[in-house]
């Protein structure tokens, strides 16, 4: 089976945080804000996991179990926060 | 006698209640039962322990009682320690008793104001009298200096009593200041006394100065000048008598008994109980006699041109206290304390009988809106009459004309007096008789003036009121007898009680027939004062008014009117130098450290208060650029 260089894991990787970056910094939108958190969030999982792959150890895996729980947690108070948002000041734009 | 200590104690946990208490005072008639019921206690009290006293001297005449150390440092250890004999025992009855009548008469006179005010008043005054008799108790310097400063305060707090006027305010900050210029030079004096003889008990430090003190000597000298100057401030003599006259602002009962009757009589009290200090400097006893002899006819002057009532009567006060100066320089102790006893009637009397009226005429100080009052107020006619008679010495009936005798007798009898103080004292009188009763004929006599129609019929003065007046009027009367020249009764109770305190002044046998035509004088001077105002304000008012519009009639008036242009001297001499000194350093490198600190703190914040926007995506900016920063800091220091 082929392997994929570790390299070009934590290129993407490092790609994909820049995308969420700037996202979070352009959006004015707090929907779009979260996604590219979201993002940001797999991209940290990515790396792990290109590490973990790469040590040949489980570890990277257990922590993108660890993100992707934080993450759920994240999204569920985040998208109800963001619904008392639209509720009350009838906007999603942060600025 | 065991009982000392409740006097002063008494008044003072008045003071406390009507202090602590001071979110229940619902009713007035409470706080005068506290007010005025701790101070007649301490009346009481004072009259069993001077009952005692006489009866049962102590064997060396002195009642000392010790009851703790206040503090102890290395061998300074002064205690708190009430000392009784002759001298304090009668300023203890003077103003407990007086103290109480006064209170009584506050009870109606203030009872205009509101509860809080009402308690206030009544608060501050017990603390004065707690403070007073500190004062006048004390053993030693150190709590004589603590009552000192303590009267010196509640003076401060009672003539700003309303103070929401700022001109009140002015005047308690004068009188406050100007007394403490007196106080500095006193704590000067007792840093002297303690320095060089170890000692800050009174007794002790009298008798080490007599012992080791030649008369004369420097450090003796510079002493008694120190002591003095504090005497001077408090007891308003020149050339800090300015503070007197504008303290007038308080209510009247405070004018009454703190700027007449005893607070500054402290002064009188502080040469009297160091009377031996005093003796040891004859430099400084006839620069106090040459002060009272002046003071007495500068204020008697500024008198004669007052239209407010209250100042007539404090100008009498600085004036009169002049006459006890003068006696305290002559070495005539006795008869300075005597004066200091009638004066405390008659003028409590004056200043209370002037409280009656104004507050019948709705707050009006102005005694040429008066007129005719006789016919309105008849009891306070003639108790007012006969205060004012005490205080112009009305021959053989008055207190005031006794002592006042004693004293004009002394000064020239006594080798430190003579003749020149002695014609001060009797153009003194002339001016005494002049002024008072240019106030009596122009408030009591004459026509009813507008203002005095329009209250027309004035309320009578209710019991709380009229108590006082009529007790104080008999004093006024009564006091003099217990002491009288040898020409009239030969009676000497007073100084024969005072004589273990107060040594009596030596050579003073004066032949009857030189005694005779002194008395003579006196009585030609007073009742040719008496005369001389009824003929320019009764009889030929239109001439008064001519005299003072002429050129040099106006000049004297205006200056006499203005205290002789003491306030203007002071403030052109000191506090004008003074506030432009300081504000040429206002700017001075001192405060180069503080300014330059907070200008760069407000750069700071100017610098980073726009960060401070509420745009989200500028501080998550932020925080990318920060962790950017950091991490490529991190891999490069590597």
């Amino acid at each position: 089976m082929a392997t994929i260089p570790m390299e070009h894991g934590l290129l993407l990787a490092g790609i994909l945080f820049g995308l969420g970056t700037l996202g979070v910094l352009v959006r004015r939108n707090i929907l779009f804000i979260l996604l590219s958190l979201e993002i940001m969030l797999n991209a940290a999982g990515l790396a792990f996991i290109v590490a973990g792959s790469r040590w040949g150890q489980a570890d990277g895996q257990v922590m993108f179990i660890f993100i992707l729980a934080m993450a759920a947690a994240e999204v569920a108070v985040g998208l109800a926060l963001v619904l008392q948002m639209h509720h009350h000041l009838k906007t999603l734009l942060v600025e | 006698m065991h009982s000392l200590w409740l006097i002063p104690i008494l008044p003072f946990a008045g003071f406390l209640l009507l202090t602590l208490l001071s979110g229940w005072h619902r009713s007035q008639r409470l706080t005068a039962v506290i007010g005025v019921g701790t101070v007649g206690l301490a009346a009481a009290l004072a009259g069993l322990v001077g009952y005692d006293f006489i009866n049962t001297p102590p064997e060396t005449g002195v009642y000392v009682h010790t009851y703790w150390t206040w503090f102890k440092v290395g061998d300074f250890a002064p205690k708190i320690a009430l000392h009784l004999d002759a001298l304090s025992l009668i300023f203890i009855l003077v103003i407990t008793f007086v103290g109480t009548l006064i209170h009584l008469y506050s009870a109606e006179f203030m009872a205009g104001e509101d509860n809080w005010n009402y308690a206030r008043f009544f608060s501050y005054l017990n603390l004065f009298i707690a403070m007073m008799l500190v004062l006048v108790l004390a053993d030693n310097f150190l709590l004589l200096y603590l009552g000192w400063e303590g009267v010196g305060l509640c003076s401060y707090l009672l003539i700003g009593f309303w103070y929401r006027d700022p001109q009140n305010g002015r005047a308690a900050r004068k009188a406050f200041i100007v007394t403490r210029i007196g106080d500095a030079a006193m704590a000067i004096g007792l840093f002297l006394l303690f320095d060089n003889l170890g000692t800050l008990d009174i007794q002790s430090a009298m008798g080490q100065a007599a012992a080791l003190w030649p008369v004369g000597s420097a450090l003796a000298m510079w002493t008694a000048v120190m002591l003095l100057g504090g005497a001077v401030g408090k007891s308003a003599q020149l050339p800090l008598q300015i503070w007197l006259p504008d303290a007038m602002a308080g209510p009247t009962p405070v004018s009454a008994l703190i700027h007449a009757a005893t607070m500054v009589t402290a002064g009188v009290y502080l040469i009297a109980r160091t009377h031996v200090l005093f003796t040891l400097a004859p430099a400084v006893m006839t620069a106090t006699a040459v002060i009272g002899a002046l003071t007495l006819l500068l204020a008697g002057f500024s008198a004669l041109t007052q239209w407010d009532i209250k100042r007539v009567l404090a100008y009498s006060t600085i004036s009169q206290l002049g006459y006890m100066f003068l006696a305290l320089g002559v070495g005539a102790w006795s008869a300075a304390v005597f004066h200091f006893m009638t004066h405390a009637f008659f003028k409590a009397l004056l200043f209370l009988g002037a409280g009656v009226i104004i507050s019948r005429l709705h707050h009006e100080h102005s005694m040429f809106k008066m007129g005719g009052l006789r016919k309105e107020l008849p009891f306070t006619f003639w108790v007012y009459l006969i205060g004012g008679s005490a205080l112009a010495a009305l021959p053989l009936v008055t207190a005031g004309f006794y002592s006042k005798d004693k004293i004009l007798a002394d000064v020239w009898a006594s080798p430190n007096g003579g003749a020149w103080l002695w014609a001060a004292g009797i153009v003194g009188a002339l001016l005494t008789g002049v002024y008072t009763f240019r106030m009596i004929f122009l408030t009591f006599f004459g026509e009813r003036q507008p203002l005095v129609q329009e209250f027309s019929p004035l309320p009578q003065p209710g019991w709380r009121m009229k108590l006082p007046l009529g007790v104080l009027a008999a004093l006024a009367i009564l006091a003099g007898f217990i002491e009288t020249p040898p020409t009239l009764g030969n009676i000497s109770l007073l100084s024969g009680f005072l004589r273990d305190v107060l040594p009596p002044l030596a050579d003073t046998a004066i032949s009857t027939t030189t005694q005779l035509a002194l008395q003579g004088t006196a009585v030609i001077a007073s009742l040719g004062g008496i005369a001389i105002a009824y003929f320019f304000v009764l009889k030929r008012p239109q001439t008064t008014a001519r005299l003072v519009q002429t050129k040099w009639g106006a000049v004297l008036h205006h200056f006499w009117f203005n205290g002789w242009g003491f306030d203007w001297l002071d403030n052109e001499f000191i506090i004008q130098p003074f506030v432009r000194a300081a504000q040429m350093d206002k700017d001075d490198w001192v405060d180069l450290g503080p300014t330059v600190a907070a200008e760069l703190s407000v750069m700071a914040a100017k610098a980073v208060d726009g960060w401070h926007n509420g745009r989200l995506r500028r501080y998550a900016a932020g925080v990318v650029l920060g962790a950017v920063v950091l991490l490529t800091a991190v891999i490069l220091i590597q």
